[in-house]
């Protein structure tokens, strides 16, 4: 039995056998097999290279690689995948020492590098270098073929990995997966969103995990105590299946109050919506209690496919959410990728500094054509219902009025082939950068609502990176310099009379809703899974207290005593919710 | 670095291998042969020379020292790692070995593997 210790970004508790998914950007841990597995995975490796050479081979045969140094880097590759020697040494190691066919490729392809870094000429030594791109041609065969096993599971797993990317997550079959355990990640990293999103348990930051991880190995995931334990013994399993049942009944309790409103004890109604990534999930804010989408994110959209979504790609995703939600708001947030992220814009160029580079609004402003396809999709839906358009990452006005203005555009286009849509379509923006945030009040004057989405607020206020183990510990929402700019912008929301939400992490955080609440915000969008229990937050709570709370925190100067203070103050109202 | 022990002890079972294969009534043919190229037996030389042995229906081995590869593996003919200098020994065996033992001593020491006129000759050694 192994146990170990990360962070807890999702609740609930998984208990399956691991789907390992290796990175060929990381060292592959030594995994064992069972010796009934050895011919699959010699399988594996023979497919391994019979798949590197297909597509080698079309490689070579491109006729726009005219330089011959290159066709004869992909010469030598290619008679290395066929010298049968090689593959025999391969498929003899997973054979002999019961590993994963990943593993023996890691090993001997660095073993056989390593013997010519060893070798005291430049020239030869040079070599490794190709016998890492053979390696990696190797693995890259392996891993995609793990990550289709993945999109077609047919048993109930958990995944392991050392991180995992958006496109990756896009495709697994969500149907069986209990939960995720990766060595990388922080609360906001796309595990964790993908995870809460989803409702299942996810543990981040755990290190060394991979290579602790057998096959055939039992893997619990505590997402509510941040641990994992590999291969429990009889005990610690017994005690984690009935926290399991506890946390199903409690979970059942909650649902009892799905059909009744999220009303304070003294009167003021709340508006909890749900922040979803996959149309499918519409069906579980609905299922949960909320009461429309408070953020639509369509980055899966162009993660999902090889290819830009079309405008009836786009349609078909929004209109199943607005038609699922029948008149209640769907806000829906242009594309928000980085050109690092997305996959169809060619440039690979890496930016020095992709959180402040071209990303975002920044990027559809620039790819007009990808962004007016989008745009037109959006106001199509808006024929269909309460459909609200939000644009990511405005950092100064000029950006909000030349996003109106190719929507403006876009509505002329409709207004020309006749195509219907909601010309009074509201329009608004996330409030996530601090220059936004100190010029709400210039910006409340040009769109019709604000969303104030914290994760990147308090990233880009306090300049701190929270997924880096190193300053991660400054990242905290109840830091006087974040309380201070929400203040200013729920002030200047309401001076104007637009609507205002708080879509960040902090409006699914129990211990977060009093001091919201208390400063003044009525609308809250947040991870599906957790509503109930913040319905059951703003249920047991008056209006009264929270402004109480609020001025209290005002006073205060430090992040510590705020957190303490508000924390305090959540276990006295609701002590069964922490 | 897992240094030379696992691949020294792996290219070993490769020889024996090799050995068992062989017509024992057919005669060996035998030379001794100079890398004269300036970079060595690097990649792309390695891949000639592969790429001529395999050509011939005979068995070909070669030897650096203690180490002893098959002449038709580019992975094992690269890592017998030889340099400007170093002598090889190579041992063909069947019908064509006379042949074979020609060719390969016209690429390395006449030719010097023709630096440039056969660049990107690829995917021919099946």
């Amino acid at each position: 039995m192994e146990i170990r210790k990360g962070i807890a970004v999702s609740p609930g508790i998984a208990i399956a056998r691991p789907m390992v998914i290796d990175s060929k950007d990381y060292r592959i841990p030594r995994r064992s097999i069972m010796p009934s597995q050895r011919t699959k995975e010699e399988k594996r490796v023979r497919d391994a290279f019979a798949g590197a050479i297909k597509k080698l081979t079309a490689l070579e045969a491109d006729r726009s690689i005219e330089e011959s140094n290159i066709k004869d880097i992909f010469a030598v590759h290619l008679r290395f995948l066929r010298d049968k020697s090689f593959r025999k040494r391969i498929t003899d190691f997973v054979h002999n020492e019961l590993t994963t066919a990943e593993y023996a490729v890691s090993t001997i392809l660095r073993e056989i590098a390593s013997h010519f870094a060893g070798i005291d000429d430049a020239y030869i030594s040079e070599r490794a270098a190709d016998i890492y791109d053979i390696e990696r041609r190797l693995l890259t065969q392996l891993l995609g073929k793990v990550q289709k096993d993945v999109e077609h599971l047919r048993e109930e797993v958990v995944i392991v990995a050392h991180d995992l990317s958006p496109t990756q997550t896009a495709g697994f079959n969500k149907t069986f997966i209990k939960g995720f355990a990766t060595e990388a990640g922080g609360r906001t990293s796309h595990t964790a969103i993908v995870a809460r999103s989803l409702g299942i348990p996810a543990v981040v930051a755990l290190e060394d995990l991979m290579s602790n991880i057998n096959v055939d190995s039992t893997v619990i995931i505590d997402g509510n105590r941040g641990i994992v334990v590999i291969d429990p013994d009889e005990e610690t399993l017994a005690q984690h299946r009935q926290h399991a049942t506890e946390l199903a009944r409690l979970e059942h309790e909650l649902y009892t109050l799905r059909d009744k409103p999220a009303v304070t004890r003294d009167g003021v109604a709340i508006t909890l919506l749900g922040n979803i990534e996959f149309q499918d999930e519409a069906e579980m804010v609905k299922e949960k209690g909320g009461e429309g989408i408070g953020l639509y994110r369509t980055e899966f959209l162009y993660l999902y496919s090889d290819s830009e979504p079309t405008e009836e790609d786009h349609y078909e995703a929004y209109a199943h959410a607005v038609r699922t939600f029948e008149g209640k708001p769907v806000v829906i947030r242009t594309m928000d990728l980085g050109a690092d992220k997305y996959p169809h814009s060619g440039r690979y160029a890496v930016e020095t500094n992709p959180v402040l580079g071209l990303r975002s609004i920044r990027f559809c402003l620039q790819n007009l054509t990808m962004f007016k396809n989008q745009l037109r999709a959006i106001l199509r839906v808006s024929a269909l219902g309460d459909v609200r358009i939000m644009f990511p990452l405005i950092s100064n006005l000029q950006e909000l009025r030349q996003a109106k203005l190719i929507l403006r555009d876009v509505m002329e286009d409709l207004d020309e082939y006749g195509v219907g849509y909601n010309p009074e379509v509201a329009v608004g923006i996330m409030i996530e950068t601090p220059s936004a945030a100190l010029t709400a009040s210039l910006l409340a004057a040009d769109c019709d609502f604000f969303s104030i989405g914290t994760n990147d607020l308090i990233q880009y206020t306090l300049a701190v990176d929270r997924a880096n183990e190193h300053v991660s510990t400054l990242y905290s929402a109840a830091d006087p310099a974040v309380l201070w700019l929400l203040r200013s912008v729920i002030h200047d929301a309401n001076k104007a009379k637009i609507d205002l939400s708080v879509c960040g992490e902090i409006a699914s955080d129990p211990e977060y809703i009093m001091l919201i609440l208390g400063m003044g915000v009525r609308t809250l969008s947040l991870a599906p899974p957790m509503i109930p229990e913040i319905k059951q937050v703003i249920r047991s709570v008056t209006i009264e207290e929270c402004n109480h709370l609020a001025r209290k925190v005002v006073t205060m100067d430090s992040q510590r005593q705020i957190k303490n203070y508000i924390r305090d103050a959540a276990i006295r109202i609701l002590p069964e919710a922490f | 670095m897992t240094g030379l022990g696992p691949v020294s002890q792996w290219l070993y079972t490769r020889k024996s291998e090799v050995r068992r294969n062989v017509r024992l009534a057919e005669p060996v043919y035998e030379i001794e042969i100079e890398i004269k190229n300036a970079d060595g037996l690097h990649m792309r030389p390695a891949m000639q020379f592969v790429d001529v042995a395999s050509g011939f229906d005979c068995d070909i081995k070669v030897s650096n020292n203690d180490t002893c590869v098959d002449a038709k593996s580019i992975m094992q003919m690269t890592m017998l790692a030889a340099t400007c200098g170093t002598k090889l020994k190579v041992k063909a065996q069947g019908p064509d070995a006379q042949e074979a033992i020609k060719a390969l001593q016209e690429l390395v020491e006449e030719n010097l593997f023709d630096e440039s006129a056969t660049a990107g000759s690829g995917g021919r050694n099946e």
